[in-house]
């Protein structure tokens, strides 16, 4: 069954470019297409300003799309969002929280968005935090004296509690340290197997990719120019690694920075 | 019907925890809502002395009445500000903490996140206001013997929906214009009470500006609860002010919705959910 179905999606933000008076418009996606089957987890390397963020917020319904369409579970993003926000949930590069709220109350505020009653988030937030790893003893502890990998934690419970069929993912472990980023892939395996989820990956980590998806696209300036298994990647542009894929694809290496994404 | 019911309890379940975050803000930043009611209690007496004044100062008045009029007047300007403030942090507070997106993607539907912070606000504002009456009326020997404060609430809370409708209008400005929007609130609040007869009789005001009060739920307000408090006017007699704000209320609120549903609108077009600095 096919999970997400995107097609020729497309993106432009109105940006002032130095003195000029007159906005112009910057693609941040140009006719992107891919389909990811249920159950599958696909990557999507890309440097900043790629358009990766962008892609995913479009999926999340977080924004309008200018051209083409999508569906998610056959739901349609435009005519049928609110059966979209069903189905997902996201965890982003920044923990978004109110910081001097605990644990417990975020996630008991994002749960109750979804239905979720004080009876039934009482026993499972303790039970998802600890998890991914969060000492559930520290739940009533406001944000703000959380470290960085600890606040992405309850970021990651933020997405399960509501148990989405289709988890995006977008850079989840940049800025955490060592220990944590293993954690936090060691958790998205796991979700894979007990929840039967569906990942959609976004990040600039060619190690995170390769140990988590299934297959992994190339997105360049806002188009998708690659999407397929590591070895077939590296086969048909025939190098020996992911690195040597994304330099023989887009012309550069990942580590450039292409400049801020919308 | 049993999806139905279920999507209904799910909504009411959304409902509720608009209110209940809402509850969790006010408990942890607890200090200073104290410091901003002490803030509104000065504001408020600052208003209300000028009745004392002038009467100190050779003026031939009713200090009792004007007092008490500034007073009504003073209170429904703090407590049109709470309404305002509460929904218009609908979109400011969460963006600037980047918990919008986190919002706006979940599956509830927006009428009812609305409404969640609506109740929350009049609540919220009608506890404050009762409080700040209590207070300041304190400062002064007023003698309010007819007074039918149980009346002049039931016009505060029927005005409530207009409020409400209009502060949805408003709180959709952050989204358009992130640094200024929140502030664009307040110049909504005093444009609504200036042509309504906030501290005067609306007679005073020019012809257009009368007009204008006339489409104001803030005057039916003010003038209903100066008769509960004044006159001990009794539901039957507050009808005349009651009905405009019914009628009021319930044009405000779908076009609050639907002046929201476009500024999201425009903001999903444009990229302007993301916090940016």
């Amino acid at each position: 069954m096919t999970a997400v179905h995107v097609s020729e999606l497309r993106k432009e933000f109105l940006r002032r470019n130095g003195r000029r008076v007159r906005r112009e418009r910057v693609p941040a996606l140009r006719d992107v297409s891919f389909t990811i089957e249920r159950g599958e987890c696909v990557a999507i390397l890309g440097q900043n300003g790629s358009g990766k963020s962008t892609l995913v917020r479009l999926l999340s319904t977080l924004l309008l799309a200018d051209g083409g369409s999508a569906t998610i579970f056959g739901h349609d993003l435009g005519r049928d969002s609110r059966a979209v926000r069903r189905l997902i949930n996201r965890v982003s590069v920044e923990a978004s929280f109110f910081k001097k709220m605990s644990s417990a109350e975020n996630l008991a505020y994002a749960a109750r968005f979804y239905g979720m009653t004080p009876a039934q988030t009482g026993p499972r937030i303790p039970e998802i935090l600890e998890r991914v790893g969060f000492p559930a003893s520290r739940r009533r502890e406001p944000m703000e004296n959380l470290s960085r990998g600890m606040q992405q934690k309850v970021a990651l419970a933020r997405a399960l509690l509501t148990a989405p069929v289709l988890l995006l993912l977008d850079e989840p472990t940049t800025g955490l340290d060592p220990r944590s980023r293993l954690e936090v892939r060691d958790f998205i395996r796991q979700v894979r197997k007990t929840h039967d989820a569906t990942v959609l990956l976004c990040t600039h980590d060619l190690d995170e990719a390769e140990a988590l998806a299934d297959r992994i696209g190339i997105l360049d300036r806002g188009r998708l120019v690659c999407l397929a298994t590591p070895e077939e990647l590296k086969a048909a542009y025939g190098v020996e690694t992911l690195e040597g894929v994304f330099f023989a694809a887009t012309g550069r290496a990942l580590e450039d920075d292409e400049g801020e994404e919308e | 019907m049993r999806g139905a019911a279920q999507s209904l309890r799910a909504e009411l379940v959304g409902l509720a925890g608009v209110v209940e975050r809402n509850a969790y803000l006010v408990r942890r930043y607890l200090w200073w809502e104290l410091a901003f009611f002490l803030w509104t209690v000065a504001n408020t007496l600052t208003i209300v002395f000028i009745a004392e004044g002038v009467e100190a100062t050779g003026g031939r008045i009713d200090v009792q009445e004007t007092t008490t009029v500034l007073l009504i007047g003073a209170v429904m300007w703090a407590y049109l500000g709470m309404i305002f403030e509460i929904l218009t942090e609908t979109v400011a507070w969460e963006r600037w903490e980047g918990t919008i997106e986190y919002t706006f993607m979940a599956p509830l539907s927006r009428s009812v996140h609305l409404a969640g912070m609506g109740l929350f606000a009049v609540v919220y504002g009608l506890v404050q206001s009762v409080l700040l009456f209590a207070v300041v009326a304190s400062f002064f020997d007023l003698s309010l013997p007819e007074a039918n404060f149980v009346g002049a609430l039931v016009v505060l809370a029927v005005a409530s929906v207009s409020f409400v409708g209009i502060g949805m209008m408003t709180s959709v400005l952050p989204l358009v214009s992130p640094e200024k929007g929140t502030q664009l609130g307040f110049v909504a609040q005093g444009v609504l009470l200036v042509v309504s007869g906030v501290y005067y009789p609306v007679s005073v005001l020019p012809e257009w500006m009368q007009w204008l009060a006339t489409i104001s739920p803030a005057t039916y307000a003010l003038e209903g609860t100066r008769d509960a408090i004044l006159a001990g006017a009794g539901l039957g007699e507050l009808w005349d002010e009651l009905w405009p704000l019914f009628v009021i209320g319930a044009v405000s609120i779908p076009l609050g919705l639907g002046v929201f549903r476009l500024g999201e609108r425009h903001a999903k077009r444009h990229g302007k959910l993301k916090r940016s600095g």
